[in-house]
């Protein structure tokens, strides 16, 4: 019997989306391994999220730990608390987002194990699915290591239920190490529209859209209609025509919405990487090869310059 | 200041990749292998940070196969100045990894260590951080910019929610993200040049590195196909498509 950890991602009040998924894949895994699952949340001050995880139906205990050194999620404090605190766990899962992708393969190593990437599945208590070759191949990997420390993918789980638990809060703490990294500024997104990973429609765009301007009145005015979240390619950060949070694939986020609409987008394997376990994927660009109409449920053959706002007309009707 | 980059043998990006029948993995016969794309930006930001004035010497190292040498002297035609590979054959986990590349810092002790955020074969994105845990160095993970501030290094990191600045006393570990820089084409006489540098090889049991998997793929299957969809003739036919058979708006 082992019990399962959860480091959790919060914005300070409440548990991120992805985090809620990854504590459901922990009730899996805790099922599996026969144990309870518990929760880290880390932070400058951390309180009010930890009383959120708590009230979440399933979780037996959440770890509070507040220091300034964890305010900004840098990793190298995080890494030597959860090493310090974590090592008797059978299990130590995290987000697949930017901030458990840098925090735990660094716990991993000062563990002396291995990690298991972007989980999608879990098979048995040491044994997990995973995408390989930007998801062109999944793997079952079975793991060895005394602690199985994975990172999860938000997408292949359902979010747990936020309510209904009364879960124990217990002070945690640990030597900090010598503070060697430092946390400068964040320049964050502002927008009203939805999350991008956690929409039920979103639109992006690709290269074929032509310039930031275009993004604009197309792509963003699309997704406005639809109340959707703005998504995009590689090319068409790259091209600066969005921010680079925006990007969808390989490299970028993984989404599965109910509606996706790719607007000037090729359809480069890693940017299908991102979208395809979308329910509907819809295509529109004036290219009849493009590789796009290969996932495509609904393919329009057309020039965006005219289909995007025709369209944004339709759904007016 | 001395950089130390690491470059991962891959199969090339542009491959189409096919699992074997049986199961055991992926088929990698006659496909195209390449440079980690990651790396090979890791590679660029090592040359850039020397054409500054930054960095006196490069030295790149692959854990791989002989054949990683290819990789290694496409390292050097890029502007690396000499390379050492780790001899190993088949998959080497991120962990034994990240130690190969330990026991190299030790004895090269460089003052910077880039390596790509993630490789494409694996797509694990580990070595880097592993590498500065071992190290008890500070990591600067997905990094779009550097730049080098009153000793320390300002990096610029891609984060989900746009970017984060970071700074690190050196020694460090970054990790590059694509948008860091983009690489240069090699030019031929850069190739002949290469071929003259230094490239010394190794073997983990020389550097004392137990390199034994911790992990065991029991398969490799294709991932879930979509269905095959239709092309609709007009958006007309496209909204009422998503409204009425689709009903997803
Ligand atoms: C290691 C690695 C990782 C990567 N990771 C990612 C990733 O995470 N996400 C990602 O997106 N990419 C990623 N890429 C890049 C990827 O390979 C492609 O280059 C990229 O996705 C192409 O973007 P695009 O479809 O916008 O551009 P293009 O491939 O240039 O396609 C533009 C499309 O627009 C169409 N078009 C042009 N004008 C019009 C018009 N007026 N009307 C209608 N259609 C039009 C064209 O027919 C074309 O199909 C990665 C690449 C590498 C090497």
């Amino acid at each position: 019997m082992a019990h399962v950890l959860v480091i959790a991602e919060h914005d300070g009040a409440g548990l991120q989306a992805a985090s809620l998924c990854t504590i459901s894949a922990s009730f899996q895994l805790a099922k599996a391994q026969g144990g309870e699952v518990h929760v880290l949340v880390a932070g400058g001050s951390a309180r009010q999220a930890a009383e959120a995880a708590a009230k979440i139906d399933g979780v037996a205990k959440v770890l509070l730990a507040e220091g300034d050194s964890y305010a900004h999620g840098l990793a190298e404090p995080l890494a030597a608390l959860v090493a310090e605190i974590g090592g008797g766990y059978g299990a130590i899962l995290s987000p697949a987002t930017s901030f458990g992708k840098n925090l735990s393969p660094r716990i991993a190593a000062l563990l002396d194990v291995g990690q298991l990437s972007d989980i999608i599945g879990i098979v048995s208590a040491d044994t997990f699915i995973r995408p390989i070759y930007a998801g062109n191949a999944v793997a079952t990997v079975q793991s060895s290591d005394c602690v199985k420390m994975v990172t999860v993918r938000a997408t292949a789980f359902e979010p747990a239920k936020a309510d209904g638990g009364h879960a124990v809060i217990e002070a945690v703490s640990a030597a900090v190490p010598d503070a060697r990294s430092r946390f400068i500024d964040q320049q964050l997104s502002k927008s009203l529209r939805p999350e991008l990973t956690a929409a039920r429609v979103v639109v992006a765009g690709g290269r074929g859209i032509g310039s930031a301007e275009n993004f604009k009145t197309l792509i963003e005015a699309l997704a406005d209609k639809l109340g959707a979240a703005v998504g995009a390619t590689r090319a068409a950060v790259d091209a600066g025509f969005t921010a680079n949070e925006l990007q969808i694939g390989q490299t970028g986020k993984i989404i599965a919405p109910e509606l996706y609409i790719a607007a000037g987008v090729s359809g480069a394997i890693q940017h299908v990487a991102g979208i395809k376990d979308s329910k509907v994927i819809v295509a529109i660009n004036k290219d009849e090869e493009a590789l796009i109409f290969q996932v495509a449920d609904y393919g329009l053959v057309a020039d965006i310059n005219q289909a995007l706002p025709e369209l944004c007309a339709e759904l007016s009707k | 200041m001395k950089a130390l980059v690491a470059v991962k043998r891959v199969v090339d990006y542009n491959a189409t990749i096919l699992v074997k029948a049986d199961g055991s993995g992926i088929d990698t016969n006659n496909l195209k292998f390449s440079i980690n794309p990651f790396d090979e930006v890791a590679v660029e930001e090592a040359v850039r940070l020397k054409e500054a004035g930054m960095v006196s010497e490069i030295v790149v190292v692959s854990i791989g196969p002989a054949q990683a040498q290819d990789t290694l002297r496409n390292a050097l035609a890029m502007g690396g100045d000499r390379a050492i590979l780790v001899t190993v054959d088949g998959d080497v986990e991120p962990l034994a990894v990240a130690k190969l590349l330990r026991a190299v810092v030790e004895s090269e002790k460089p003052d910077l260590v880039i390596l790509g955020k993630q490789a494409i074969d694996g797509d694990c994105n580990q070595t880097g951080q592993m590498l500065a845990a071992l190290l008890g160095w500070p990591q600067g993970t997905f990094a779009s910019a550097l730049a080098f501030k009153d000793g320390e290094l300002n990096v610029i990191r891609e984060i989900d929610s746009g970017n984060e600045t970071v700074s690190l006393q050196l020694p460090a570990v970054i990790t590059a993200d694509l948008r860091l820089n983009t690489p240069r084409y090699v030019s031929l006489p850069n190739i002949m040049k290469a071929k003259k540098k230094p490239l010394a090889t190794t073997t983990p049991a020389t550097l004392g590195v137990d390199v034994a998997a911790r992990q065991r793929v029991l398969k490799v299957e294709p991932p879930a196909k979509r269905k095959a969809g239709i092309k609709v003739g007009s958006v007309a036919e496209l909204v009422a498509k998503l409204k009425n058979e689709a009903k997803v708006i």
